[in-house]
């Protein structure tokens, strides 16, 4: 039966879930809960983009326009007009989704450099608007989110909860809403890629033409995985945004675009679990190298070279072949 | 009979190169039609003009009666028409069976919803595509890599598992190019009793193949291109016999 278990296509989803239930007893004060917060939120979104990048085969240099948009819907419906913050979520999701289809309908007929150009180009718009509209998101200086609130029931970072029984502190239940958000985005990725959906999406990436042959109208698909990816973005922009409790134009940045599209590949292109330790990974980094300060850069840089010359396929598929390996010399041997 | 495939007067120009001219011929139901000529002769462009890959300058094709001279390749396969490529089409990225389910897309049709709870009626579904699709790889002789990666496979059983993909999407009429191309008289004896089988499955079969001798045991009628235009078009014996096409092939 153990077996069984370990051979079901859920395995990786169910030993996510136990890493973060494991997680809390390694995390001693409230700044580890805010970092494994943001990190789990950015993974979500993360896994999102990895259906278009890793398994369509496309790019987005700009997906951080999406993810600034979300947040910001959320930011001026909840603050601005008093919406609750799942209408907003929702609403914001589908408007989202649908620019990314009006948008997405011509650029999706480019490919390589000159997607990557365009991609760049709506991430670029998105922010300048969200930079220049100052009455309505209060420009770079940006504006002040209320807390997460469903019918009532408001959950903010500095809020103190009890669930069943146990005193927990608000970014406790903010890691636990957050762990609960990844879940069910991976869980969704997972049975996307497995399905008519998801092969039709990787053969746009093995082979549009044999997948225009056997029926599949490759536009489409690549337009309805641009949508999702985009909603993906948005729906975690919105949670971004709550948390946060007050969001910049920093949110729909370049910087921010370029960090999601190397998360994934620096975590493995088409690898669900890989790119969510990608965004580990590249979170991280930056407070493991706080203490070389002004060479933080380079270091970063330099990791980034040295895991595209090395391990080319990204970090968790390389981990699993060398394991792969290991285990069938180890076999082999005792055969 | 009535033809399946009907092709009048096309024509296709790259610049001022005409790789197709002037081009018409039909192609009735159940036949296999075989379109032969030496290289660059337009064979594989006359393929990509049937199949939408590419848009004809002048001319018509017609698909069971309906014109299709402006379809998109996915528009043909959702009428009966699928086919292989010289240079093989196969995704990498993929597994070797699901490059068969692929080609059951059209027979798969779920809804978002349903994809993303991943409901029961989606999980019979697959089940069902998967176990047509491992029949399908037997049938065409690559049964020994149900569970294999299409990158862990020979370019044999590729050119097979290309076509276990065309017909997984239980075309009308299957539109092989050069299939035989590469593979050693063994394998090319096994896919010899292949077309055989799929014609006598009542499926229309169109070859560019050079390989003479299966071309000429196979084929119910052929087309002989040369220069992009039609030099004679007949049954094996009347093209083996034709002077126009001894000249063309032995430079005569």
């Amino acid at each position: 039966m153990l077996n069984g278990f370990m051979q079901s296509r859920l395995r990786g989803l169910i030993v996510l879930a136990l890493i973060l239930i494991i997680l809390p007893a390694f995390l001693g004060n409230p700044f580890h809960y805010e970092l494994a917060t943001q990190i789990a939120i950015i993974a979500a979104t993360v896994v999102g983009l990895n259906l278009l990048v890793g398994f369509a085969g496309q790019i987005s240099l700009g997906h951080a326009g999406f993810f600034g948009l979300g947040a910001y819907f959320t930011g001026i419906a909840t603050g601005t007009y008093g919406w609750s913050s799942l209408p907003a979520l929702v609403v914001g999701a589908i408007a989202v989704g649908f620019i990314a289809w009006i948008v997405g309908r011509p650029i999706l007929r480019l490919k390589g450099h000159y997607l990557s150009m365009a991609t760049l180009a709506v991430g670029f718009i998105i922010a300048i608007i969200l930079n220049n509209e100052r009455a309505i998101t209060g420009g770079p200086d940006g504006m002040p989110v209320p807390a997460f609130e469903v019918f009532g029931w408001e959950l903010s970072t500095f809020g103190q909860y009890s669930l069943f029984g146990l005193e927990i502190s608000g970014v406790q239940a903010w890691y636990i809403l957050a762990s609960v958000v990844l879940l069910m985005a991976v869980w969704f990725a997972l049975n996307l890629i497995e399905s008519p959906i998801g092969r039709a999406l990787r053969s746009v990436k093995g082979s549009e033409v044999a997948a225009s042959v056997v029926g599949v109208d490759t536009a489409k698909y690549k337009s309805l995985v641009f949508v999702i990816s985009a909603i993906y973005a948005s729906v975690m922009g919105s949670l971004y945004a709550h948390f946060q409790g007050f969001i910049t134009p920093a949110a729909a940045s370049f910087e921010f675009s370029i960090l999601f599209i190397t998360m994934v590949v620096l975590g493995g292109m088409g690898s669900t679990f890989g790119v969510i330790l990608g965004a580990v990974v590249l979170k991280l980094l930056p407070q493991v190298l706080a203490d070389f300060q002004e060479l933080e850069t380079v270091m970063f840089g330099l990791i980034l070279m040295l895991t595209m010359i090395f391990m080319p396929t990204g970090l968790l598929p390389t981990l699993t072949a060398v394991v792969a390996k290991r285990m069938r010399k180890k076999s082999g041997g005792e055969a | 009979m009535t033809a399946l495939v009907e092709v009048k007067g096309l024509d296709k120009a790259f610049g001022g190169v005409h790789a197709v001219e002037g081009v018409s011929f039909s192609v009735e139901a159940g036949q296999v039609y075989s379109v032969i000529g030496p290289n660059g002769a337009g064979k594989t462009t006359l393929f990509n003009l049937i199949t939408g890959l590419y848009t004809p300058s002048k001319g018509q094709i017609l698909l069971n009666g309906e014109s299709t001279t402006r379809l998109e390749p996915n528009q043909l396969a959702e009428r009966g028409m699928c086919r292989t490529f010289q240079q093989m089409q196969i995704c990498m990225n993929m597994t070797a069976i699901e490059n068969v389910m692929l080609g059951r897309h059209l027979q798969l049709k779920s809804s978002l919803f349903t994809t993303l709870f991943r409901l029961p009626s989606l999980r019979r579904n697959e089940a069902a595509a998967h176990k047509r699709a491992a029949d399908l790889m037997e049938y065409v002789g690559c049964g020994d890599y149900l569970e294999a990666e299409a990158t862990a496979m020979s370019y044999g059983a590729l050119k097979r598992l290309e076509i276990a993909r065309a017909l997984a999407a239980e075309p009308k009429v299957i539109l092989l190019d050069e299939p035989a191309a590469g593979l050693n008289a063994t394998e090319t004896a096994a896919l010899e009793e292949l077309i055989g089988k799929i014609a006598e499955q009542g499926i229309t079969v169109m070859l560019v193949e050079h390989d003479m001798k299966l071309v000429m045991g196979i084929s119910d009628r052929l087309l002989v291109l040369n220069y992009g235009r039609v030099l004679a078009e007949g049954t094996p014996e009347e093209i083996r016999e034709n002077p126009d096409v001894i000249a063309a092939y032995l430079g005569g």
